[in-house]
């Protein structure tokens, strides 16, 4: 059966000016083939002297380029329509005289001798790398990998947005940071850091909450932007100010035992809202703060961020515009989904209606989540308040509403462990006439708890504010923070 | 030959200034004739490089696309693709000979210090091996 094959205007010629061709074949190969049996002339336009197809010669089956399918071995049919589709480039003879000009000293030499070797980057890829500039938004989990390896791999200008301190928590997995530099500013520490490791790039950090007021000045002056952070404000922010710009996005996420690695260009391909037009509802996906994640993770998915940023600046292999790559740890495997440009994507669409950035926070429901937590209203009791009251009397029930894993790392003394869900099983066990104080890690499941037992005819029951990580920091230094 | 008609050569000239140390590239559309292509419009379009734009330009495949049906649904014909030399002269580079197409008038601007200067047309010649510079004339419109 045969395959229509659209012929772009230049080819015309050798296909008797026909904008349309009909080819046998079942197969991308056989068609092209068939097709330059039939049109002698077009061979030499489509394949080089080695006879693979020229750099700049696109191959479409439908909207897919080939490159995405399965290359030369693409099954066709009647019904899909095949495009040639020429990608037009040109430019200046040799590298002109900029200022700046990229030179290595003799130490750079050295140390980017593995590079220099191979042919793909060589002395070009590698003045590439130098000359281009890079933002990190976040200095974190994925930042640590993606600063370290872009600063080691000659990234000439690595820009950072952190306002951020480090923390204990952080040690587990951001790894750019020393037991000795918890209390610092993440910003600080990385600077060093990144500097040791390599002293020949420049390194310029911000140490600021990215927002939309300073997003698309911040983004201006670099190549290549980053998405290193872990909250869908900043995720939608980095997004839209990205595609205003026309940068490339390099996106990163990970959750407990999943990563997701993938390149938003809305020039080329999809952007992030394509992806997920709307924000999950604030409080069903927890951060990493809330669900954990296993230590190594952040260093596969940053890392994978920081190989697509090579590749970007090299214009070697193929971006993973388009493709959303999901890793699971626990099963050891990467699943490659593709991603579409949404036509009615809001920002990047045929008729996009976001011109400028907007209030993330409030377009991902955050204040108006506060605001209902905050009318839900159930009584409270500081931390002060509860241990003055333990203090005074023996007739508290003090009711901890974690899961058992939390339990085993730290707990309140004398308290009672039944975890939120069991809570509706097992609240025979509590006693009305007692004052009870339910607490939970920082207070939002045990206002839940709270608000339940009220329902249920419990009348001396208050949520204790901020949880036992507030009891650690005010009343009881000794107890370790999660 | 191709001939242009002040409004589109005013158009590349401020693309490329506009575009100055980036080059700048965009579309031709007309209708080739037998005494040569008459270029009825020049449209801008987005240099999709990452790097290198001071030398480098690149219309993606899906821009091209877009190009190729907009000449269809008007009618026309899209007969070759502008760009600018920021501080280089208006000839094609080998790069230039490398990624050419056959048909395609290839008009290249120099740019020198930011203003357009030098405004030149080649077409690729049938073995591939050359550039030949094609006459461009400015059209009163």
């Amino acid at each position: 059966m045969p395959v229509k094959v659209l012929i772009p205007t230049p080819l015309r010629p050798y296909t008797d000016q026909k904008e349309a061709v009909e080819i046998e074949g079942a197969r991308v190969r056989d068609l092209l083939d068939n097709l330059t049996e039939r049109y002698r002339d077009l061979r030499k336009h489509l394949f080089d002297d080695s006879g693979k197809l020229r750099s700049f010669v696109n191959v479409y089956v439908n909207e897919d380029d080939i490159r995405a399918l399965d290359r030369f071995e693409t099954a066709v049919s009647e019904t899909d329509v095949v495009s040639i589709v020429p990608s037009i480039a040109g430019g200046a003879a040799s590298p002109v005289a900029v200022e700046g000009e990229v030179t290595f000293s003799k130490e750079e030499i050295q140390r980017y001798s593995r590079h220099l070797i191979m042919p793909e980057v060589g002395m070009e890829g590698q003045a590439k790398l130098k000359k281009a500039s890079v933002l990190m938004v976040g200095a974190g989990g994925l930042g640590a990998p993606l600063g370290m390896y872009l600063a080691a791999a000659g990234i000439g200008r690595l820009g950072i947005v952190d306002f951020d301190v480090v923390d204990h928590s952080n040690l587990q997995r951001q790894v750019t940071f020393s037991a000795s530099d918890v209390g610092r500013p993440k910003l600080q520490a990385a600077k060093e850091r990144l500097s040791g490791i390599n002293p020949h790039i420049h390194i310029e950090g911000y140490e600021t909450r990215l927002s939309s007021e300073n997003a698309l000045d911040l983004f201006r002056d670099y190549d290549v932007i980053v998405d290193g952070t872990d909250n869908f404000p900043t995720r939608y922010l980095v997004n839209d100010a990205c595609v205003l710009l026309g940068k490339p996005n390099v996106y990163g996420s990970i959750f407990r035992f999943e990563g997701q690695v993938s390149v938003f260009d809305a020039r080329r391909g999809p952007c992030y809202r394509c992806l997920y037009p709307e924000p999950p509802p604030p409080g069903l996906v927890p951060s990493c703060a809330e669900g954990g994640v296993l230590g190594v993770l952040p260093g596969i998915v940053g890392s994978l961020q920081a190989l697509e940023v090579l590749k970007l600046v090299l214009g070697r292999g193929e971006s993973m515009i388009g493709r959303l790559l999901v890793f699971d740890a626990l099963q050891m495997k990467f699943r490659e989904l593709r991603q579409r440009k949404d036509p009615d994507c809001p920002i990047c669409g045929e008729r996009p209606r976001i011109r400028e950035l907007i209030d993330y926070e409030e377009f991902c429901g955050i204040p108006q989540a506060q605001e209902v937590e905050r009318k839900m209203g159930v009584p409270t009791i500081t931390v002060e308040g509860l241990k003055k009251l333990l203090d005074e009397s023996d007739d508290v029930f003090v009711l901890d509403v974690r899961e058992p894993h939390e339990w085993d790392i730290v707990r309140l003394e004398g308290a009672t462990l039944i975890p939120l869900g069991r809570l509706p099983h097992e609240v025979h066990r509590l006693d009305s006439a007692k004052d009870i104080v339910v607490h939970c890690r920082s207070g939002a499941r045990s206002a839940k708890a709270t608000e339940f037992l009220l329902g249920a005819g419990f009348q001396r029951v208050r949520n204790l504010e901020g949880g036992i990580l507030a009891w650690a920091d005010r009343i009881d230094p000794s107890l370790p923070k999660y | 030959m191709i001939l242009l008609p002040d409004e589109a050569v005013e158009a590349i000239r401020l693309h490329g200034r506009e575009s100055y140390r980036d080059e700048a590239c965009g579309v031709l559309y007309g209708h080739a004739a037998a005494d040569g292509k008459h270029v009825l419009r020049a449209a801008p379009m987005v240099n999709a490089r990452e790097d290198e734009r001071h030398r480098r330009f690149v219309v993606t495949a899906s821009d091209y696309r877009r190009a190729e049906a907009e000449a269809s649904r008007s009618g026309l014909t899209l007969l070759g693709f502008y760009h600018s030399h920021p501080d280089h002269p208006a000839f094609p580079s080998r790069y230039d000979l490398e990624h050419a197409l056959p048909f395609f008038s290839y008009v290249i601007l120099e740019v020198g210090g930011g203003e357009p200067k030098e405004m030149r047309s080649f077409v690729l010649s049938e073995d591939r091996g050359e550039f030949l510079e094609e006459r461009l004339e400015r059209k009163e419109s």
